[in-house]
């Protein structure tokens, strides 16, 4: 945990009782919200994100707040000011990240918790396979975004975790809908995401571009076996072709993107107004002051992300790197939506390995890391909506499928993992 | 496509970032890695595809142009201790 701050709450409604928590960078009235950076240090928000203010009208009770890669930009939860969260399925392994707090304070509880985190490139799916807990991502807009610490405007996604999956449905049907604060939030009619449902005779693509993915033996065999029981429950499995899904593709468009996005939405961070400080009377100008307290406090893996977003937007780049990025992603989009005109749902495994230890994830260089989102940043980079689902065990570490739906779909991934879970 | 150690210290000073000698050696050569990994975009043919901003339509209406509540002042300074008759504090201009 990054802070535990218990907040009594006597409203009653769908979540009386029920304890929950949420990553670093939303924002909780009076507790501090650093978004795992040393910039935001002491940073004490005076007012309350939406889905924090719509889980307490709903009953729940807040118990703190989780650990995360500063802003976001990490798959191993390693890049954090605060110490790392340990797997604890294993503390010498990585909690996956960003959301990486997130997911183990779910492992780690015997009483179920509601766990609000957010998604990128694919930080809540990521940690929820390494700890073996429900991890949805919803379609980008679904929840309001209003008091998150932005990183990427365009990609950006609060989801839920737990180790219920029922407390996942509910918790999505409390936090979804339009507000005023987040003008990208959708007014759209928000399904009873808890109420059981048959899903029907579906059909379930796999891409075979993610099944050309390095994947470790227990993670493929486990991925086979969830597609056997998927044909079980009968449901139709079928290899569909989706070219844009090519992971070294996908990872360069979303690294592009995230980058780009990051580097303006990070330029408030500067040391003034709120978080860490300098004396602004030793220093010879703004800038001066800014870069100052910029280098300092920002993390090494931030400062990466924020140069190449910055070079990426430099005049003569822009349209080679920021614009192409978002012209692959409507080609992207444009293909998955074709091939949801024929499938239901699309499944894949959820990470290409289980939780690597913390030296194994020490020894990758930048570009490796990134690979390691191969499967998560295309749904991500198409805001359609994801459900990882625990499915098994290698190493004594949990696996995740990976169920993804159509933009809006959040439904029946939940029904067809309701039916995957009483098989 | 590659970043030499003066078009690193370019960019980061675009983007108010003060590196050490240490770190832009350790960049220069993480982000030649990264922007050739990069150079996988070139492979897709984009010609007459809109660019795609958001991944799903958005409303375009905004707020209506009127008045509405905000911080109060004291709620705007209480995250900063460099603040004077009510404003922040910076460097000289």
């Amino acid at each position: 945990m990054r802070s535990i701050s218990f907040r009594a709450n006597d409203e009653s409604g769908s979540l009386e009782g029920v304890p929950f928590v949420v990553k670093d960078a939303i924002c909780v009235e009076g507790v501090e919200t650093s978004a795992g950076s040393e910039i935001l240090e002491g940073y004490r928000p005076v007012f309350d994100a939406a889905v924090v203010e719509r889980l307490e009208d709903s009953g729940a009770v807040f118990h703190g707040k989780t650990q995360q890669d500063e802003f976001g930009f990490g798959s191993f939860c390693t890049n954090c000011a605060h110490g790392w969260p340990r797997n604890p399925h294993d503390t010498r392994r990585v909690t996956g990240g960003s959301s990486g707090g997130a997911a183990a304070v779910c492992a780690a509880t015997d009483e179920d918790v509601l766990s609000i985190g957010e998604s990128t490139g694919g930080s809540i799916t990521n940690p929820a396979a390494y700890n073996g807990v429900y991890g949805l991502t919803p379609t980008y807009g679904r929840v309001p975004r209003t008091g998150l610490v932005s990183y990427s405007n365009s990609l950006d996604k609060i989801g839920v975790l737990s180790s219920s999956l029922e407390l996942v449905a509910r918790g999505l049907e409390a936090i979804s809908g339009s507000d005023p604060g987040d003008q990208t939030s959708a007014d759209r009619p928000v399904p009873d995401f808890s109420e059981e449902s048959s899903p029907g005779s579906l059909t379930v693509g796999v891409p075979t571009q993610l099944e050309e993915v390095d994947l470790e033996r227990s993670v493929q065999n486990n991925f086979e076996t969830s597609l056997s029981r998927l044909e079980n429950l009968g449901y139709k499995v079928e290899r569909v072709d989706v070219p844009l899904l090519d992971p070294d593709i996908c990872v360069a468009a979303y690294y592009v993107m995230a980058v780009s996005e990051a580097s303006t939405n990070l330029a408030r961070f500067c040391g003034m107004r709120y978080g860490a400080e300098g004396n602004p009377a030793d220093y010879e100008d703004f800038n001066d002051y800014f870069s100052q307290v910029r280098g300092e406090k920002l993390g090494e893996e931030a400062k990466r992300r924020i140069i190449l977003g910055t070079y990426a937007r430099m005049a003569g780049y822009r349209d080679d790197f920021y614009v192409r990025a978002a012209k692959v992603r409507r080609k992207l989009i444009n293909q998955i939506e074709q091939v949801f005109e024929r499938c239901d749902l699309l499944a894949a495994p959820s990470m290409p390995g289980v939780a690597p230890t913390f030296e194994e994830a020490q020894d990758m260089s930048a570009s490796e890391t990134y690979a390691m989102d191969a499967l998560t940043v295309g749904p991500n980079l198409a805001g359609v909506p994801q459900l990882s689902v625990p499915n098994g065990e290698g190493d004594g570490m949990p696996t995740g499928l990976q169920l993804i739906g159509p933009h809006w779909g959040e439904k029946p991934l939940i029904d067809v993992a309701r039916q995957l879970d009483g098989d | 496509m590659c970043m030499e150690e003066d078009k690193l210290k370019q960019v980061s000073d675009n983007a108010r970032i003060r590196l050490t000698e240490d770190e832009v050696d350790a960049f220069s050569n993480d982000l030649d890695d990264v922007l050739e990994k990069f150079e996988s975009l070139q492979e897709v043919d984009v010609e007459d595809t809109e660019p795609a901003f958001h991944p799903v339509e958005l409303n375009e209406e905004t707020r209506a142009d009127q008045k509405g509540s905000s911080l109060s002042q004291e709620e705007a300074l209480s995250n900063s201790e460099n603040t004077e008759r009510g404003y922040f504090k910076g460097p000289s201009a």
